[in-house]
């Protein structure tokens, strides 16, 4: 009886042994097959994710890749064709102009506030000078006496860069700013505490929270594609040449019609009638 | 060639328990390989007692999330351990049989919630009534600390009370004999002659404390600023990693890397002082 234990014991262990290292095996000989490389901008990724993940639906022999980095080691990949496509959340620099890209869609930025709030309109200086610290009350802004609850977004975070760059210069965010990890937890803290501020992409504003005018200008879409509304940045593709082959049936599919609904449903702002290239 | 199979068996066990000790090798050479070069560059000092975390601008100090750790496991245990230690003695000493059925696998239950259901419920009750009835921005220390003492609970409650129902039966008795009353009995002699494990069970919860993350993320706030009350929003080392990781490449991620070095440590420091308290006994 007890043999017959031992046995089925060794059996059982050699068995997920044999698995184990079959699955190894299996593993690091998996073929290694490039596609089309797309690589940039953390912001631009999740989209294009989505984008390419749809297309891979369509064009099952084409596999696409697409990879972070941050904008600026896309645009240097696309120059030095290391990705047949470079993903950028900010607009070329003079000396990368020789480049070819495409804008595929515009990310707006929203300051939110509380619907309880009674401050509608700030001025972009006075949302500067909260997030730095120098305003810390309410009523320094023409709203009741009561502190102002400052929720920032990660270090790292795409909106966050974007939000620097747009908003805060050269200046710092206070640290004593609350840090959330998501667009999503910053609307829900937004939406619950009547004292707070935050930012979120335009497309995920909702009706539990308000987003402030800056400078007089309402935060719509029809703000951001008409220029008015500052607090945008383009998501661009950048290639050393114009795509051909795979990597333009990609590009037309993300310019497509299709390819724009997906977009939209994300929350981006894209053009009616192609790009304005 | 009974001996043969009963050595092949021995050595199979060996080499899957081998395996364990390996991961633990592995994932600690990894960390101190991403972390340590960061520490050198920086300095530990600087790295340690540095009161600035910007990684856009290269500067890492993790001070204010130390102190934050240690002020969120502090509360957690202020909270946490009288709750913990009242239970215990009430299951031992004074629940009706039916009640402790009942209640044992209840606190269990506790210990399989995931955290990040913990950490909803904290940003959807708590931190509102935080907000509500303290004032500030309700992701605070205080929330911090009262989800991770509800999470510390079950450990602290179970191992006490196991140590508390080893004591020999006698002692009660020949305390009760001797004409102390049941809750001079509890305190004066149950309590202290179970004190060693109680102590370990307490050490314990606060090492699950330290190193919980998914929960304190979403109701602590994670400023990187030094807190100034228990109303203030703050950051512990775990919630530094876990927030930042996502988007972290290059010195940034080797930074998060570091600070797992210096959890680490702080971890193994109260597990060496668990272990030192259960061997003393």
């Amino acid at each position: 009886m007890v043999k017959i234990t031992n046995q089925k014991i060794i059996r059982i262990l050699s068995f997920i042994f044999l698995i184990s290292i079959l699955s190894l095996v299996s593993a690091c000989s998996r073929p290694v097959d490039v596609g089309i490389i797309v690589a940039g901008s953390t912001s631009v990724q999740p989209f294009s994710e989505a984008l390419a993940e749809e297309f891979m639906r369509q064009y099952p022999d084409i596999i696409i890749d697409v990879q972070g980095g941050g904008s600026s080691a896309g645009i240097k990949s696309a120059q030095t064709n290391t990705a047949d496509i470079g993903m950028s959340s900010r607009d070329l620099k003079e000396d990368e102009q020789a480049l070819w890209s495409v804008e595929i869609a515009r990310d707006g930025l929203a300051v939110i506030i509380n619907p309880n709030n009674e401050v509608s309109d700030l001025t972009l200086k006075q949302v500067q000078d909260i997030y730095t610290g120098i305003y810390s009350n309410w009523n320094q802004l023409g709203g009741k006496d009561a502190k102002i609850h400052v929720i920032t977004r990660e270090e790292g975070s795409g909106t966050r860069s974007a939000f620097e760059s747009l908003v805060m210069g050269d200046l710092e965010i206070d640290p004593r700013s609350i840090v959330q990890d998501s667009n999503g937890t910053v609307r829900q803290l937004v939406g619950d505490d009547p004292n707070a501020i935050g930012y979120v992409s335009l497309g995920l504003v909702n009706e539990k929270v308000k987003a402030l005018e800056l400078d007089g200008v309402k935060a719509t879409h029809d703000n951001v594609i008409n220029g008015t509304y500052n607090l945008s940045r383009p998501f661009l593709f950048v290639s050393s040449t114009e795509p051909t082959g795979n990597a333009k049936l990609f590009i037309d599919f993300v310019l497509s019609d299709e390819g724009k609904r997906l977009l939209d449903d994300e929350g981006l702002v894209t053009y009616e009638n192609g790009n304005l290239e | 060639m009974k001996i043969k199979k009963d050595n092949l068996i021995e050595f199979i066990f060996f080499l899957i328990a081998l395996t364990t000790l390996t991961v633990l090798a592995v994932i600690t050479i990894f960390i101190f390989e991403e972390g340590l070069p960061l520490i050198n560059k920086v300095g530990v000092l600087n790295f340690i007692f540095g009161m600035k975390w910007a990684p856009s601008q290269g500067i890492y100090g993790i001070f204010p999330m130390i102190v934050g750790t240690l002020s969120v496991t502090f509360g957690a245990a202020i909270i946490g351990v009288p709750v913990a230690l009242c239970c215990a003695i009430f299951l031992t000493e004074f629940a009706p049989k039916q009640v402790r059925l009942f209640m044992r696998p209840a606190i269990q239950l506790l210990a399989g919630i995931p955290s990040v259901v913990y950490g909803f419920w904290g940003l959807t009750f708590i931190v509102p009534l935080i907000r509500v009835y303290l004032g500030g921005p309700g992701l605070s220390i205080l929330a911090g600390s009262i989800i991770l003492a509800i999470m510390i609970l079950p450990t602290i409650i179970s191992i006490s009370e196991v140590s508390l129902l080893s004591l020999p039966s006698l002692y009660k008795q020949g305390s009760l004999a001797l004409g102390a009353t049941h809750w001079q009995t509890i305190f004066h002699l149950l309590l202290p002659s179970a004190k060693t494990g109680i102590m370990a069970a307490i050490v314990l919860g606060i090492g699950r404390a330290i190193g919980e993350t998914m929960a304190v993320i979403m109701v602590l706030g994670n400023a990187v600023a030094l807190p100034q009350s228990i109303l203030d929003p703050a950051r512990t080392l775990t919630t530094n990693i876990g927030i930042e990781m996502g988007y972290a490449s290059g010195e940034h991620q080797q930074a998060l890397f570091a600070t797992g070095i210096v959890l680490f440590v702080l971890i193994m420091i109260i597990n060496s002082i668990a272990q030192y308290i259960v061997r003393k006994r």
